[in-house]
């Protein structure tokens, strides 16, 4: 019987899925100064943040992300990239609890001369999170070149505007939106039809690259589309979903995003894409991709429940002699988990229940 | 994830009428019309579990996934911002969210303006939109009375007929935004129960639009 909680079986798949393709660990402290999180508030899921003076008189703050760390001490080498893992808590305000919530995480970035070979190989380890977590799961593709190319000359606030429409797959309030905000009627059909394209890259890629053809977003369309033709044939390629609600913040993401789920959990466990516009607002020159799993949310994937807490309740009375029970204890955990008890815990499931008595192990009646 | 298509309908005369459109959608559950207590009603053969919520949890249980889908207000979405996907105005329920005052009020912007409102999210990005320094009052019910009894300037509330309000000695100054009746789904449900959903939501758009040409 597996008793480790789902969320660190989970983590030690991904950790050897990312060590295979050569991410190495990333360690880091739980604190940071608080003013890198000031730069870049809107890069957080949750703006509020957990701070406390520290000795020598700096705000500091229990990390609510990882990545921005990560920048941080990254080092650019012309030509390379680093790969990194890590699997850390944060602390942040979890938006289905509207509370402080310690949040178990982990994710990979990529960071350095980013090119099209590893933005493939980041959507292959996100396929393998995936399926890590769950045997049923759906990763959302969606490229930013697509929309921004469609909103190019709209004010910010009207882009805006219209992104979260299309997030919430709102075509009503989108279409609201332009006519207020007087956006052309063809640029409203055009964002229209990216909401109502949902579908496997077979379907949605082509039908886009016809419509949008005179328009800056067959760049992107190519781009998504070199990207998932090499899963053409494999299992992965039924999972995966051409989706424009997919829209990171567009301040600090670039080009590919994707959100992934599974079946079970409410919300997505997965989040990633290419945020070379943070590495800028971070004062690096190159590129970088990386995605967070959420591990907070698997205890709700349904684990059989075998019935039993324990394969083995093993009695002993007071004053036997210990090497015995120790042996025999031994012996028995070689075919499952034991506990061993004076009595029969009120709380306590068992498969079985032996008694050692006289040197003998044997069935309770 | 059940099997079965799980929706939320509000409680109330606009959940009968939302659970008609579904009937026509072609999901029905006969049983839901039996006149009882049971909230929770399934149809197999349709794929298709209905239960009653208090209109305003509808969201939440969308969102946290106890439903597939459901039909939720504007104004509910508004306030709670729940991450959910808005597939359909289903143009029912319609009304408005709106500031209301004493007829006599003159607004004085020197003043920080006292707003009363069930509505604090709403009322606050309004404002904020518009620069102007406000007080929320968060009432839970009979908003109208606050500005009577001079605990507000003003209010911001639903309106649908403007009765309340009139009978009240107060009047619409500024509509904020119109409110109906919302068809919403899980994220994750809409990857996973795709094709039911998005039959749902065809099929009702397209009952909405022989409705209007009608």
């Amino acid at each position: 019987m597996n008793t480790q909680p789902k969320d660190q079986q989970v983590l030690s798949a991904l950790r050897q899925v990312y060590s295979q393709y050569g991410y190495q660990p990333y360690k880091m402290s739980k604190f940071e100064e608080y003013d890198l999180y000031v730069q870049n508030k809107d890069f957080l899921i949750s703006d509020s943040v957990i701070t406390f003076t520290d000795t020598n008189g700096k705000l500091m703050a229990l990390k609510p992300d990882v990545t921005l760390s990560i920048i941080k001490n990254s080092k650019e080498q012309p030509g390379c990239v680093q790969k990194v893992y890590y699997t850390e808590n944060v602390y942040r305000v979890s938006a289905a609890a509207h509370q402080y919530k310690e949040i178990l995480q982990a994710g990979l970035e990529c960071m350095g001369d980013i090119d099209e070979v590893q933005l493939h190989e980041v959507l292959v380890l996100a396929a393998a999170s995936l399926d890590s977590i769950h045997s049923d799961w759906v990763l959302d593709v969606s490229h930013l070149g697509v929309p921004e190319a469609l909103l190019a000359g709209l004010s910010p606030a009207v882009s805006a505007d219209l992104l979260a429409c299309l997030g919430e797959k709102n075509p009503h309030e989108l279409r609201r939106r332009c006519e207020a905000a007087g956006v052309a009627t063809e640029t409203a059909d055009k964002l229209c039809l990216l909401i109502s394209t949902y579908g496997h890259p077979d379907k949605v890629l082509p039908l886009l690259k016809e419509a949008l053809a005179d328009t800056a977003a067959v760049e992107a369309i190519r781009q998504l589309e070199t990207l998932l033709t090499p899963f053409a044939g494999t299992a992965v390629a039924d999972r995966l979903r051409v989706d424009f609600s997919v829209v990171s913040d567009s301040r600090y993401y670039n080009g590919l995003v994707f959100k992934g789920f599974v079946n079970g959990v409410p919300d997505s466990v997965l989040s990633g894409g290419q945020y070379d516009k943070l590495m800028r607002r971070m004062g690096r020159s190159r590129g970088a991709v990386g995605f967070a799993v959420y591990l907070d949310e698997l205890e709700r994937l349904e684990q059989a429940d075998p019935g039993y807490d324990v394969d083995t309740l093993l009695l002993y009375q007071p004053g036997c002699d210990l090497a015995g029970l120790k042996k025999a204890a031994d012996a028995l955990r070689q075919e499952g988990t034991v506990s061993v008890q004076q009595q029969v815990p009120a709380e306590l499931r068992c498969r079985r229940m032996l008694r050692y008595i006289n040197g003998e192990v044997t069935p309770c009646e | 994830m059940s099997k079965l298509l799980n929706v939320a309908l509000p409680k109330g005369r606009l959940g009968e009428k939302v659970y008609s459109l579904f009937e026509q959608a072609g999901f029905p559950c006969p049983s839901i019309k039996e006149n009882n207590r049971k909230l929770i009603f399934e149809n197999p053969e349709a794929g298709v579990r209905y239960f009653w919520v208090k209109p305003s949890d509808v969201a939440i249980y969308v969102e946290r996934g106890a439903a597939d889908i459901g039909v939720a207000g504007k104004d509910i979405l508004l306030e709670y911002a729940p991450q959910v996907y808005e597939l359909l105005d289903l143009g029912l329920g319609k009304c408005r969210m709106a500031v209301a005052a004493p007829k006599a009020f003159r607004d004085n912007p020197a003043r920080t303006l006292r707003v009363a409102t069930k509505f604090s999210r709403i009322a606050s990005t309004y404002y904020a939109g518009l620069g102007r320094d406000i007080d929320i009052i968060h009432l839970n019910g009979s908003i109208e009375i606050a500005p009577i009894l001079g605990l507000s300037d003003v209010i911001v509330d639903i309106v649908e007929t403007g009765t309340t309000l009139k009978e009240n000695d107060l009047e619409v100054k500024e509509t904020i935004v119109p409110i109906s009746a919302r068809l919403i789904a899980n994220k994750t449900a809409f990857q996973f129960k795709n094709e039911s959903i998005e039959k749902i939501r065809q099929q009702m758009a397209a009952l909405m639009k022989q409705e209007a040409e009608a």
